[in-house]
């Protein structure tokens, strides 16, 4: 089932003195449940411009953006509902959890703002979604934000956003600002929630690696144009549009590096 | 050893809070001429507590409580760095050794142009030059880095993230120190200016000879850049080799977890493990 559609959208910015910039130029693409579509580019690709219209900071200068097949409300009961269908998990876990308030209330907060369970379920669901991000829950749920390590933090914020029983998450660089040697346990979270859960993930990141481990489909976004699209295999090992090649070819890669310098043709080492 | 540029041996650092933090180990190390050593680990590891200890940069409650640090000078002189006096270690500072700094890229001054700040580091290491020297040498730098002499009049914000990095290390680079150190200088940029700056970065090198201290924790980044790399965990660096060693022969435990940490670019899907 399709989650999320962009059909032909279109951003522009008007800027003083330098007249439009268009930041999304006919931009088409559809996510289905359950499956990861990865959002590559540098700064100023576009990246941040779709997460904008999908929390609605921004609107579209033309076409139209559905989720669940609706068009995005602008107001009322419809916003209400798309905000417990689209959820965000941010890249700062240290400022996306408010520091004065426990782990049960970030958790209890969309439940209660969405009715998703009664009062007396209360206390089981937020144990519910603490087991689910593989978080203990008797050792967190009344701890403050600050007594947890990133990674903990990070699946708080997933907790959350899986809260409202929504069907897509989009999460912007979710583990840049983490520790490596845990980026891969919650990059491997959201993999299986999605899976699991059957959520559409949008993963917004500049990493060409993780992106690649990550999605079903790669998106490569080039001064707001898609450049390039498909199984994210094809797209790295084989890109097409000399920009996916020139991203490609500055990311580290020890792995070719090594090769070429033995001279073997690759493979393992 | 004639061949080595620094040589630190037991150096420890502890921040004096309650309770204490050993932020650095009893460290030993030796830096070669000319090396770019890649210093990686994970935050709180205390790569950048070694690097800024190494040119007594730390404050308090930071106290180095063990071990020695020389710099053998290029004019044949051993510098023992914890005998410089505050002078002396005035003028040894940028002069032997530089720095470009993590988040570099708001490092500058916002309200002076970056020929003005580029020329303050004659001004005050080299108060013989004139200020038509200093002019021409600010140019020179602006050129090297490929910025361009006419952006010496332009402010921070007038250039791009890259732009200004190639600023701070044009400065960086402004006294011909022997040693860099680069504390993640190009994690807040994305890829392809990244691999610019680090072209330039290699470049400058083979021109200048300078030795590189490149900390990080992208550890696939330094495979490639690195002549050799230091592990550090939890104060200790637990494991030093050259970077074709940590890719195909890692013996340290942590050192695979860190490997293991990140999924390949190409080659068969998984993590860099082996």
């Amino acid at each position: 089932m399709t989650v999320l559609e962009f059909d032909r959208v279109t951003k522009i910015y008007s800027v003083r003195g330098a007249g439009q910039i268009k930041a999304l130029d006919d931009v088409s693409f559809s996510l289905t449940s359950g499956r990861t579509i990865g959002l590559v580019g540098q700064s100023g690709s576009g990246k941040s411009t779709i997460a904008k219209i999908l929390t609605q900071l921004e609107t579209p200068t033309s076409g139209e953006v559905r989720l669940d097949g609706e068009p995005i409300p602008r107001r009322g009961a419809g916003l209400r509902a798309y905000r417990q269908k689209l959820r965000m998990v941010f890249q700062d876990p240290f400022a996306s959890l408010n520091p004065y308030h426990s782990i049960r209330y970030h958790l209890e907060r969309p439940l209660r703002l969405h009715g998703v369970v009664p009062k007396a379920e209360m206390d089981d669901e937020v144990r519910r979604l603490l087991e689910r991000v593989r978080l203990q829950p008797d050792a967190v749920v009344d701890r403050r934000p600050h007594e947890l390590s990133g990674g903990q933090r990070q699946r708080v914020a997933i907790a959350r956003a899986l809260a409202s029983r929504p069907s897509l998450l989009v999460a912007d660089e979710p583990v840049s600002m983490l520790d490596v040697s845990i980026r891969l346990g919650v990059l491997n979270l959201l993999a299986d929630l999605g899976r699991e859960e059957g959520l559409g993930v949008l993963y917004i990141t500049h990493d060409l690696a993780t992106a690649r481990h990550f999605s079903d489909e790669i998106l490569v976004l080039n001064q707001g144009r898609v450049v390039e699209s498909g199984p994210a295999d094809d797209v790295i090992l084989r890109p097409q549009d000399p920009y996916t090649r020139a991203l490609r070819a500055a990311s580290p890669d020890p792995e070719a590096h090594f090769a070429s310098l033995s001279g073997s043709d690759g493979g393992a080492l | 050893m004639r061949d080595a540029l620094l040589t630190v041996r037991d150096f420890s650092v502890v921040y004096d809070v309650d309770p204490p933090v050993e932020a650095v180990k009893n460290v030993t190390l030796d830096l070669r001429r000319g090396e770019i050593l890649g210093l990686a680990g994970e935050s709180g590891c205390g790569k950048t507590t070694l690097a800024y200890g190494l040119q007594r940069l730390l404050k308090a409650p930071a106290v180095i409580t063990s071990g020695s640090v020389v710099f053998h000078d290029s004019s044949g002189e051993d510098i023992e760095v914890d005998r410089l006096d505050a002078e002396q270690m005035r003028r040894f500072r940028w002069d032997k050794i530089s720095m470009v700094f993590q988040g570099a890229m708001n490092a500058l001054n916002p309200v002076a142009t970056i020929g003005s700040q580029l020329e303050d580091v004659f001004e005050v290491h080299r108060p013989g030059m004139s200020r038509a020297q200093r002019r021409e040498a600010v140019a020179e730098l602006l050129e090297i880095v490929k910025v361009g002499p006419q952006r010496r009049r332009s402010f921070p914000h007038e250039l791009s993230g890259g732009m200004r990095q190639r600023v701070m290390i044009a400065m960086a680079l402004a006294l011909r120190p022997q040693l860099m150190v680069m504390d993640e200088p190009t994690t807040a940029l994305d890829v392809l200016v990244q691999r610019e700056i680090l072209r330039q970065i290699s470049q400058l090198r083979r021109e200048f000879g300078f030795t590189v201290v490149f900390i990080t924790h992208d550890l696939p980044l330094l495979l490639e850049i690195s002549d050799r790399i230091a592990i550090m965990r939890e104060g200790e660096i637990v494991e030093l080799d050259t970077a074709e060693q940590i890719w195909t022969n890692p013996r340290d435990e942590y050192t695979r977890t860190l490997l293991s940490s990140f999924p390949r670019l190409t080659g068969e899907r998984g993590v860099v493990a082996r």
